[in-house]
């Protein structure tokens, strides 16, 4: 039976063929859909922040440096084969114009370390959207590793 | 910080309920006058969620909605959001121009009127918290976005994202016909709770 999960911010879930796995409203999240096209298993993680400072880490899914590796771990245990996985990513905009650094900067921090942790993982992207100035959902087709891509700028694209 | 969000008393919360109530009641009367309409508000609330629910604070995640962010700077450092539907914010502009609005295709002028409105509802909220409190608080440039509801409000609480909580004092302002229906959100930054608190005299430890 497919199922459609909806992943919240700073979560993660890992499915199979034919689950739609969705994230809706990145903005300066980055969201991440990882895909073994030969098992069919599926993950994806909406994260917040490029990187965790917090020893205790309740939420290892809201940061890119543990939530990356713990989904990929779960993936492993659901079948999948870590050398077939591959990424589309998605997410990191500048929501607001005229605003303060900080938020300038965070979605671009976000992507940095995104593409830096995967690029140390050897995982190769295979699709992006990323960047600009508006929000963007998620929608990944574990039966085909398809994502959909629906924005109010840009309306629906697949990457 | 992070902590005291977890040990607030129900004194700490009537207080910070109290200065969200002087801010917004403020904030209101400049509405109204700027408006030349009446404008209320509800009693303003303390709401601390899970940051992973952030998202879903004004309804649909998806819902295309117009809103103001402002940075709060000095003392105690913050945010301030301000969220309006499209439908409000046609009304809203209805109100203050005599000519069509296309929500699709706002012009700049438009944008600039939205902004002002921002800037002129926190402007009053932080006079009132600084009256009060004897801090002084100001507030950044207004910056303005037009997107999914979901995507503006976890980019605007970034400030507080290493928390598990936000901690948000939130008002609705509504006009007699509910023609005009806004959220506005004041975000402390982390540390920020403790110095509203004390500046009133308010023991955290």
């Amino acid at each position: 039976m497919s199922e459609t999960v909806r992943v919240k911010m700073a979560e993660y879930h890992v499915g199979k063929s034919p689950d739609v796995l969705i994230t809706i409203g990145l903005g300066s999240c980055v969201g991440i859909a990882l895909y073994d096209d030969i098992s069919k298993v599926g993950g994806l993680i909406h994260i917040m922040l490029p990187k965790s400072n917090d020893t205790e880490n309740l939420k290892p899914a809201k940061y890119a440096d543990t939530g990356i590796p713990l989904m990929i771990e779960k993936m492993v245990e659901a079948g999948a084969v870590r050398e077939n996985i591959t990424a589309k990513i998605a997410g990191g905009a500048h929501m607001f114009s005229s605003s303060g650094d900080m938020v300038i900067q965070i979605g671009k921090r976000n992507i940095e370390a995104v593409c830096q942790i995967l690029e140390d993982l050897n995982i190769p992207i295979t699709g992006e959207d990323l960047g600009k100035d508006y929000g963007r959902t998620m929608e990944f087709y574990t039966e085909d590793g398809r994502v959909k891509i629906r924005s109010y700028k840009k309306g629906e694209k697949f990457i | 910080m992070s902590d005291l969000i977890n040990h607030l008393t129900s004194i700490h919360k009537d207080v910070l309920k109290e200065i969200g109530n002087i801010g917004a009641g403020n904030a209101a009367t400049a509405f109204a006058q700027f408006l030349n309409t009446r404008i209320h508000m509800t009693v303003p609330s303390v709401t601390i969620v899970p940051i992973e629910d952030v998202p879903e604070l004004t309804g649909g995640v998806e819902s295309r909605v117009i809103s103001v962010l402002l940075r709060v700077t000095g003392e105690s450092p913050g945010s301030i959001l301000l969220v309006f539907s499209e439908n409000s914010t046609l009304n809203l502009l209805e109100m203050i121009t005599d000519y069509e609005i296309d929500i699709n295709n706002l012009e700049e002028v438009e944008i600039s009127a939205v902004m002002e409105i921002g800037n002129i509802l926190s402007g009053s909220y932080l006079n009132a918290i600084n009256q009060m409190t004897g801090l002084n608080l100001f507030q950044s440039v207004p910056a303005f976005a037009h997107d999914m509801a979901g995507a503006i409000l976890s980019s605007s609480m970034l400030s507080i994202a290493e928390n598990d909580y936000a901690l948000l004092i939130e008002t609705k302002f509504i006009n007699g016909d509910e023609e005009i229906e806004g959220f506005f959100f004041y975000i402390p930054d982390p540390g920020s709770l403790e110095k509203i608190l004390n500046s009133l005299g308010i023991e955290t430890t």
